[in-house]
């Protein structure tokens, strides 16, 4: 059987990759992504952690998080389109209306 | 196992809400008046407030709690939103975004932030916080042709979803930690096992004070906030800078006095520069605005960091403080953003400091309310502003952080120059243009709540402090 850990480390691994994609790139698209892969982080341990515990919880909270995942993305996208209509560009330098 | 119905009394404002957004979402279709929409939901907010006092007790197994806490809680945002959608009736014309969902998503969203004050359990926590976070994201860029309203969506959404994430691997790691999601259990466990000082219960602690750093909006992660608010919908606006705040704070204060409770020491020291620095750089950045949105925004962010004062102290009196002091401000803050609407008209923004220059002269009436709402956001006496600040203070000095609530009160001191700023400017100067004030009977009726409110509460504030230390009696 798989150690409980590596799945811990996996997890951490996706979920920092996540954090750094959303700090370190620019385009709003990959941003976005960056958030799911985070969320799918936090994924991996909670149905490691439910299998480890033979508890069921955690697996429920999974799929609640993919349901919201869901629809954040539809909501995104959506907030995405629409200023892409306003302004032809998905780059957060250029997301400059206000400042101070 | 039997199918054991669970007692639905202690959720039926909940019911009761869910029917009312979704019957407003349907009479959208049939009803072209969206001012009878805004009439309805107001009604049915007032159905639910009915129904609160009744609701009494906990269900689902201890994932839904409705006490005194989450009542206070859920009375703040039904003020909250009967109060938006007074100030919106008139500025969504203006601003031609009327349309019925505006109202639905305003009444889903506050059912969001009743789950949340409900929650017993991090799972019905954070179901609630996103259907409250996803709806006001849509709210902020309603104008969808205005770009900078799609920017402030844009900025809300990605940090809102960069930060649930924050609280999802909190949520986790207790989860692996505990074996549980109960909030009670949790902290149960954390006792019984001696688990304070441990370095996962340490992080999954972290986590969870950056994610609701986040929708409480204190520095370091307030990034968000001044775009968001200048962007979004003046109305939104001063819906989210009370709402999903006072949200934010009725489960930090569920989470960290709670779940959280033996391990004070150790999230006091994290929470502790959150506060001093929210009240620094709110109070600070605030000086150098020239929109009023974005002051106000920055100013919201100072009151962030009074308001964890009485978390900090982690007294029955500092959680009595906090409810107050969120009252108080729902008030102040709402009439403040109910006179920068008045000044939005056809073809003129008004949100300008420079706009209010002579005020006082065309319209005295605007002015001496504007000047009220500006008097008890710095904490003057007589207003109710002072009042909160005091029992804040108060719980936090009796906690033992005096010199927290020194550097407070100096910060505040400072907050007086950019709030009185704007009086100087409604009365110490000429009217260079005459601004028309777009004024309507629900805003008139808004503004009427706030001031009374204000003034009362400021004068013989024991009738709300009495309430909020009903409301914690059973914390």
């Amino acid at each position: 059987m798989v150690p409980l850990n590596w799945y811990l480390m996996l997890s951490a691994t996706v979920f920092m990759i996540g954090v750094f994609g959303f700090l370190t790139r620019k385009n709003i698209i990959i941003m976005f992504m960056s958030v799911e892969l985070m969320l799918n982080g936090v994924n991996i341990s909670l149905v490691a952690f439910s299998h480890y515990l033979q508890d069921l919880r955690g697996q429920i909270l999974v799929f609640f998080i993919i349901t919201v995942a869901a629809a954040e993305a539809a909501i995104g996208l959506a907030i995405i389109i629409a200023l892409f209509r306003n302004k032809s560009t998905a780059h957060v330098d250029e997301m400059n209306e206000m400042k101070g | 196992m039997p199918f054991v119905m669970p007692d639905l009394r202690p959720v039926l404002p909940e019911i009761v809400m869910t029917v009312l957004a979704l019957a407003i979402l349907l009479a959208d279709l049939v009803i072209k008046r969206k001012e009878t929409i805004a009439f309805l939901s107001i009604v049915g907010v007032a159905l639910v407030t009915y129904v609160l006092p009744g609701s009494m007790g906990t269900t689902f197994n201890g994932m839904f709690l409705s006490d005194g806490y989450s009542m206070f809680f859920k009375l703040i945002f039904m003020l909250n939103v009967i109060l938006t959608v007074l100030i919106s009736v008139k500025y969504i014309v203006i601003e031609k975004v009327n349309f019925g969902e505006y109202y639905a998503l305003i009444l889903f969203s506050t059912l969001g932030m009743m789950l949340m004050a409900s929650a017993g359990d991090l799972i019905v926590l954070y179901l609630g916080l996103e259907l409250m976070a996803l709806s006001t994201y849509i709210l902020a860029g309603f104008i969808r042709y205005d770009i900078k309203s799609n920017e402030a969506a844009m900025k809300y959404f990605l940090l809102g979803a960069f930060a649930s994430a924050f609280l999802l691997y909190g949520t986790s790691m207790i989860y692996g930690l505990t074996g549980t999601t109960d909030l009670k259990a949790i902290s149960a466990y954390i006792v019984a096992n001696g688990l304070s000082g441990n370095p996962v219960l340490m992080l999954s602690m972290i986590l969870f004070a950056v994610a609701f750093s986040f929708k409480i909006a204190a520095v370091p992660f307030h990034m968000w906030a001044p775009d968001a608010y200048e962007g979004a919908p003046t109305s939104i606006t001063a819906f989210m800078s009370v709402g999903p705040k006072a949200a934010g704070f009725a489960v930090l204060g569920r989470v960290f006095l709670i779940a959280f409770g033996s391990v004070k020491l150790e999230w006091s020291a994290v929470l502790v520069p959150i506060a001093i620095l929210t009240m620094g750089v709110g109070n600070i950045v605030a000086l150098s605005q020239t929109n009023i949105k974005r002051m106000l925004a920055y100013s919201s962010i100072a009151h962030a960091g009074y308001i964890l004062l009485g978390i900090i102290a982690g007294t029955s009196d500092g959680m009595a403080s906090v409810l107050t002091y969120m009252l108080i401000y729902a008030f102040m803050n709402i009439g403040a953003f109910a006179v920068v609407i008045m000044l939005r008209s056809e073809g003129f923004k008004g949100d300008n400091i420079t706009d209010y220059e002579g005020l006082s002269k065309t319209h005295p009436l605007a002015a001496a309310l504007m000047l009220v709402f500006m008097f008890s956001l710095t904490g003057i006496p007589p207003t109710a502003g002072f009042m909160g600040k005091f029992y804040v203070f108060m719980s936090a000095i009796n906690a033992g952080y005096t010199w927290v609530v020194i550097i407070a009160v100096m910060f505040s001191a400072i907050s007086a120059y950019f709030y009185l700023r704007v009086v100087m400017y409604m009365y110490m100067k000429e009217p260079k243009e005459t601004v028309q004030l777009s004024t309507s009977p629900a805003i008139g009726l808004a503004l009427a709540i706030t001031v009374i409110a204000v003034l009362f509460i400021g004068i013989s504030p024991s009738t709300v402090v009495n309430l909020a230390r009903a409301a914690v009696s059973g914390f």
